[in-house]
């Protein structure tokens, strides 16, 4: 079996971060994003179901203007986010199916803590209008009062919920 | 001509930059090892801090660029989108967000990479997100007061505290290698 590259030094990593971002805001003026595609996606996918319902919602009305969801900015850039990480894990020889958990935790446990969590983070980004990509890394950069707001109370929630969940990493 | 370049609109030129902008975002993060659940619940317990470290070299690298590209005339910065201020509905979303993100040990966009770098658990966090905005967006009618409560519009630091843009930009770049500091001797100690 051949062996698993390391990771990159974090420093080094978030250097070219930083660099991905900035190209970011100098070609398009708009830093990076995550949880707004799965705003969209999930417009879309109601409007799909239930158009009328979609469209009368007051959350994902908004985002089914213009061209429809689906040919939607963020949309595509998450595809490339994909793509991207595919690319770099499959080149690194890192690519493989597995469930990350600590040596004692149960796959199921995992899977299902993982979902509610998941979940959560929908609700808080939807109030938040972002997450870690759009808000806190993009807004952090540019210094939006908001988005500084949101990475310390984002970290602070993290620590407070983190010492309950030990045993999923054990 | 001065940046930004292009409209994000949705033409199939500007939308194939969306794209390419999101593979080299989504290598960036993989290559960092936040793909990796266990990796990043590390920052949590003291014993791995790249989530900092990858995230705070990051924001300290785009931000002297955008200053100083600024500076020079390249970038007009009134151009680029500051994500807007909503100071309640961001301060609860992110304790909400952040014990997300514990439980999940991945954020949105690393949920993504984790799932395209094989991991059975980004798969399901990124269903559960999905799901989570789903179930928000069809019950929004009673978040809709605090949704809409407090905003500032896209307030900066620098406006906000009423001194320099160049000011904030030299603390920022003061904590983060403050903050590295302390997060090798963390990791030194664990």
């Amino acid at each position: 079996m051949i062996a698993r590259r390391a990771y990159a030094d974090p420093y080094v990593a978030g250097t070219c971060l930083g660099v991905v971002l900035l190209a970011a805001l100098v070609i398009t003026g708009r830093g990076l994003g995550a949880s707004g595609a799965f705003a969209t996606a999930a417009a879309g996918l109601t409007h799909a179901i239930a158009p009328a319902a979609a469209e009368a919602n007051p959350y994902f009305a908004r985002y089914l203007g213009g061209d429809g969801p689906w040919r939607d900015w963020l949309l595509f850039e998450i595809g490339g986010v994909v793509i991207g990480g595919f690319g770099s894990a499959w080149l690194a020889r890192r690519w493989r199916g597995e469930v990350e958990r600590g040596p004692r935790a149960r796959r199921a446990g995992r899977l299902a803590v993982g979902f509610a969590g998941g979940a959560i983070m929908g609700l808080g980004a939807v109030l938040a209008r972002g997450c870690t990509s759009g808000i806190a890394l993009t807004g952090g950069a540019l210094l939006s009062v908001g988005a500084w707001l949101f990475m310390i109370t984002a970290f602070a929630g993290a620590y407070l919920a983190a010492p309950l969940l030990r045993r999923m990493w054990r | 001509m001065t940046a930004p370049w292009i409209e994000t609109d949705t033409s199939g030129g500007a939308l194939a930059i969306a794209a390419g902008m999101g593979i080299a975002f989504g290598a960036a993060l993989e290559r960092a090892g936040l793909g990796s659940a266990r990796k990043l619940v590390g920052q949590f317990y003291g014993t791995d801090l790249a989530v900092f470290k990858v995230m705070f070299s990051a924001i300290v690298v785009a931000m002297l660029g955008a200053f100083w590209l600024a500076r020079f005339g390249v970038l007009d910065l009134s151009r680029v989108a500051v994500p807007e201020t909503w100071l309640l509905p961001q301060a609860i979303g992110g304790v909400v967000f952040g014990a997300g993100m514990a439980m999940a040990g991945l954020c949105p966009g690393t949920s993504c990479v984790a799932a395209a770098s094989g991991r059975g658990d980004g798969v399901v966090v990124l269903l559960g997100i999905f799901s989570g905005v789903v179930v928000t967006g069809l019950a929004f009618a009673p978040l809709r007061e605090l949704y809409a409560a407090t905003p500032r519009g896209p307030l900066t630091l620098p406006a906000w505290l009423g001194v320099s843009y160049g000011a904030v930009v030299f603390t920022v770049v003061a904590v983060a290698l403050v903050g590295f500091r302390a997060a090798e001797r963390i990791e030194g100690r664990s």
